[in-house]
């Protein structure tokens, strides 16, 4: 049933990159359970702009948990308590009245703070660029029965597809590494047929682009899967591990 | 028909128009296309498909959007999936028979030659997707699997579980940022477009505001393709995307590029329905849900009533005491009726008194006739003999979660109710506009050089659009039309060298864009921009929505330009224009909202029948239809803007040579 809850917030304000920033306390009252947190916050804006202050800034747009916009770090938790959810899908029936919730932005040094919030991404995009692809040019593909997929395949590489790019492994990893990310998309690739023949080469750019963006090495805690929205699987890095180790090897024997 | 409308149609029969179009269309050389660039705002499935086919043709092309990153364009949330005319089923499907559903579907008021095109390559759209590893549901043998959507009695529709638009997507998103790669596309994340440079007539690039610092910024362009989505979130609540705007149609539109069929706005039967005040969006339930949903709702008014008041639970409803109003009125199509016909007729039930939350909107959608029914199949594979009821049941929920897995979570994620359990709730929602940028054969606007495509154009859908053919369509614009008709235009542009940005009309219209932010800011009023949005949305959706009338429309315009008028002078924006400003970012959207609402209302107003997704109460048969008037008003509305929102109509006339023209029945 639908009940109304007053809480305490801690944000973090930083008006930009070069800002030092600091924590904020708000107070919100009568928030109703069914609303979302992003719905929380819209509430808390309206209120500060009707105040004459400065709006919290943070990122969203589909508010359905699919385009991987938001990005709150929720009481030391990417996307907050709630498991297998993004931000804009976790309620304020996780909540209860009196709480004290601090909210911070994604925390690692390859995604730099824009404001408040918003964080900057766009290294995942050039790790894609690098090689999350298969090379098809529009008008070569051939009929899309003519390779069968057995089903098993094709829902793994489904799974491993569902990553929405939120970053939300980098931001639960102590050290800010991107291998659940990347994995998901080296394995989805790997999965299909038709990602075989750059198999290797793929691999092997991506974690190049990923080293370069200053994302930090794998030490196997798993706080990433545990953490992502959309249950990436640890499969995933075991799978990209040995393709890169074979990817070396191969290209060791040139 | 008016002489500004060439709408270009090839001549020839209908089947080899696009074949025989395609390989007379005027061709660039490679070296040519090297020194040609074009302009691409947008990222969605349409934007991005563009963009990796125009890059890999050797142009040099530049891509904005709004979200950070390309793969976040609203495309990414839709669900349920995309229509192939493949025939894998063995079913019948054909191009025509994919050509004749969409003409139908559409109320006949689309045109047949760019529909006929959009079902012809609908099956290479599946193709390329699974050769850049989009991965589809796959049957047991390895083969692709499909489901059947609205208004067709076919499988022909490809999915990925709910997700289809993410895979799509990022199918399309890979390919872009290949070509990001390689440096034959220039990324501009986190940009927004805010005006339309033409000189002499054609268009030649774009004013685009950095978000992140609010710079404001000059390109040019051979040619300018306007992929920025559709205008659902005129009326506040929609299913759409928060970011979703008109804005860079709007102001095309402003600079003498005509807007079609405003007024066909398509309102989805089966979504979340509204809660309380606090919401800033609805949450659709794909279509796909209806091939094992049964709608209903209580035969007697008094079950309704206690099922309001939390009386009772819908389970305690005998099944001889339940309104199946979609199968009763509609036996052919049951369910699957189009999605205007489902949502007029739950509006009906409902205000007649069955509705059955406690706003009284909202009707069920009920999967325990199917989990049985899915349960036996099971049991009876499995080799169970006298299955208990729980084991049916337990069966049958598996096969239903592998169906609909993710969108039953998403449904629990927000009501808090299980619907494996109790019926999802469900009313109409505002989905998809299939009004947009008026387009020629060649997706040019009227202004030269200047494209639109997906849900941005008007161009295919007519009047309603069926289910799974929006993807359709902004793949087939992206991947397989646009890469060829821009030929017709920019084989004529090889001679012209990129115009410098200094030139007049870059300075002037970049002033346009300073003097509106500056203005914005300046007002300082009292109500935020949200304030204003939700008003214009109650507008839109009681007068503009699921039924419309004149009494209602002429009140609505002025209203429209009462609110107008108060928020250009009463309207707070919060913040300064040199740093990310979000109110600032809405602000400019609900400006243009505030612009199209009354067109809408004008079209809607002028229209007087009724068709697809545009129901005029004064215009329906005895039994409660929607009534056409073909003799009157078969053609697109083509509207140009005149300074101070004034619009002259243009009429494009409808010619149906393949089709033969006949009331919409799903009976
Ligand atoms: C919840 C939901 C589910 C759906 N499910 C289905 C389905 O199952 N099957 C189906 O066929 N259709 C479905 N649809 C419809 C379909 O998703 C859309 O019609 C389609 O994805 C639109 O694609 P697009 O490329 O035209 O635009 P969009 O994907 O909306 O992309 C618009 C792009 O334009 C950019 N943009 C907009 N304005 C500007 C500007 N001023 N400056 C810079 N960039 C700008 C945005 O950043 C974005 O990149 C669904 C829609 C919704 C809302
Ligand atoms: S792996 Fe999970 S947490 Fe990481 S980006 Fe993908 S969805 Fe987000
Ligand atoms: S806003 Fe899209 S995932 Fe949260």
């Amino acid at each position: 049933m639908e009940k109304n809850l007053n809480l305490n917030l801690k944000v973090w304000r930083q008006k930009n990159a070069s800002d030092k920033g600091k924590f904020e306390e708000y107070k919100v009252n009568n928030i109703s359970t069914d609303m979302s947190f992003l719905e929380m916050f819209d509430v808390l804006n309206d209120k500060l702009v009707t105040e004459d202050k400065d709006p919290i800034a943070f990122d969203h747009d589909c508010r359905e948990g699919i385009c991987g916009s938001c990005s709150m770090f929720i009481n030391g938790q990417p996307h907050g308590p709630k498991q297998g959810v993004t931000t804009c899908q976790l309620h304020m029936r996780s909540f209860n009245d009196g709480d004290t919730i601090v909210v911070e932005p994604w925390r690692a040094s390859p995604f730099p703070v824009i404001k408040d919030l918003v964080v900057d991404r766009s290294a995942f995009d050039r790790i894609i660029s690098a090689g999350g692809f298969i090379s098809v040019n529009t008008g070569n593909a051939q009929d899309a029965n003519a390779i069968p997929i057995p089903k098993e395949n094709a829902d793994e590489a489904f799974a491993a597809a569902a990553c929405i790019g939120c970053g939300a492994c980098v931001a639960a990893c102590k050290n800010a590494s991107a291998m659940l990310f990347v994995s998901a998309k080296v394995s989805q690739f790997a999965l299909l047929p038709q990602g075989q023949p750059e198999r290797h080469q793929r691999v092997s750019e991506m974690v190049a682009q990923m080293d370069l963006e200053g994302f930090g090495a794998c030490t196997n805690t798993g706080a990433c899967s545990a953490e992502c929205p959309k249950g990436i699987s640890l499969t995933h890095i075991a799978r990209m591990n040995r393709d890169y180790l074979a990817a070396s090897l191969s290209s060791n024997e040139k | 028909m008016t002489s500004k409308l060439d709408s270009k149609i090839p001549e020839g029969n209908l089947e080899q128009k696009w074949t025989k179009y395609r390989s007379t269309v005027p061709l660039v050389n490679p070296a040519n296309k090297r020194s040609l660039e074009i302009i691409i705002v947008g990222s969605g499935l349409a934007g991005a498909s563009a963009a990796a086919s125009l890059a890999e043709l050797g142009y040099k092309v530049k891509v904005f959007c709004f979200q950070d990153s390309a793969r976040r364009a609203h495309s990414i949330a839709a669900q349920g999936g995309i229509n192939a005319a493949k025939n894998y089923q063995n079913d019948g499907d054909s191009t025509y028979r994919l050509f004749y559903d969409t003409i139908k579907g559409g109320d006949y008021r689309a045109r047949e030659a760019n529909v006929y095109r959009l079902a012809e390559v609908s099956a290479n759209i599946i193709d390329q997707s699974v050769a850049s590893g989009v991965p589809f549901a796959r049957e047991y043998g390895g083969l692709l699997s499909n489901r059947s959507f609205g208004g067709t009695q076919v499988q022909r529709t490809f999915y990925a579980a709910g997700q289809t638009g993410q895979q799509l997507l990022l199918g399309a998103y890979s390919g872009l940022q290949r070509q990001v790669g390689t440096g034959n596309v220039k990324m501009y994340a986190r940009h927004e477009m805010l005006e339309v440079v033409t000189i002499d007539g054609k268009c030649r690039g774009i004013i685009a505001r950095d978000l992140t610092n609010g710079k404001l910024e000059r390109h040019f362009g051979h040619a300018v393709l306007l992929c920025s989505g559709g205008y659902g979130n005129v009326f506040f609540l929609s299913t759409n995307a928060m970011g979703s705007n008109v804005t860079a149609a709007w102001k095309a539109h402003k600079k003498g590029a005509m807007f079609a069929n405003p007024c066909f706005t398509q309102i989805h039967p089966t979504c979340i329905p509204v809660s309380g005040d606090h919401q800033s969006k609805l949450t659709l339930m794909s279509e796909s849900l209806r091939n094992d949903g049964r709608i209903w709702v209580p035969a007697k008014k008094e079950d309704a009533q206690a099922l309001r008041e939390g009386r009772i639970m819908p389970n305690d409803i005998k099944e001889e005491d339940r309104d199946y109003y979609l199968e009763r009125r509609y036996p052919a199509f049951g369910n699957l009726v189009p999605r205007d016909v489902a949502s007029r007729a739950a509006k009906e039930r409902c205000d007649a008194g069955y509705g059955v939350n406690k706003t009284g909107e909202a009707v069920f959608l009920d999967f325990a006739a199917n989990t049985l029914r899915y349960g036996k199949i099971e049991a009876n594979k499995k080799g169970i003999q006298n299955p208990s009821q729980e084991q049916i049941e337990s069966l049958g929920k598996a096969v239903v979660k592998e169906k609909y897995g993710n969108l039953f979570d998403m449904y629990e994620q927000i009501t808090g109710v299980n619907p494996y359990e109790q019926p999802m709730m469900i009313y109409p929602a505002v989905h998809y506009t299939m009004g947009g940028l008026w387009v020629d054969y060649n997706l040019m606007t009227n202004i030269p050089g200047l494209y639109a495509l997906g849900e941005a154009n008007f161009s295919d859908h007519g009047a309603n659009r069926l289910g799974a053919s929006a993807l359709m369509q902004g793949l087939a614009d992206g991947y397989f039309v646009i890469p060829y008709t821009i030929g017709a235009y920019l084989s004529k542009e090889i001679m012209t060298k990129a115009i410098s940005t200094d030139h007049e009309a870059f300075v002037e219209a970049e002033k346009n864009v300073q003097d509106t932010i500056n203005r914005l800011l300046s007002i300082k009023g009292s109500k935020t921009v949200d304030y204003y949005h939700k008003k214009l949305g109650l507008i839109i959706w009681n007068q503009c929505g699921m039924a419309r009338n004149e009494a209602g429309l002429k009140q609505a315009i002025s209203d429209v330009q009462a609110l107008r008028e108060e928020f250009w002078s009463n309207v707070k924006v919060p913040g300064d224009a040199n740093s990310l400003n979000p109110e600032l970012e809405k602000a400019g959207r609900v400006a243009d909202f505030l612009e199209l609402g009354e067109l809408m209302c004008k079209d809607a107003l002028e229209r007087k029948e009724s068709c697809g997704g545009h129901f005029r109460e004064e215009y329906q048969t005895e039994e409660g239809e929607a009534l056409r008037d073909d003799e009157n008003y078969k053609y697109v509305a083509a509207w140009e803007y005149f300074a101070g929102n004034k619009w002259e109509l243009h009429k494009e006339d409808l010619i149906y040579d393949n089709i033969k023209i006949a009331q919409r029945s799903y009976k």
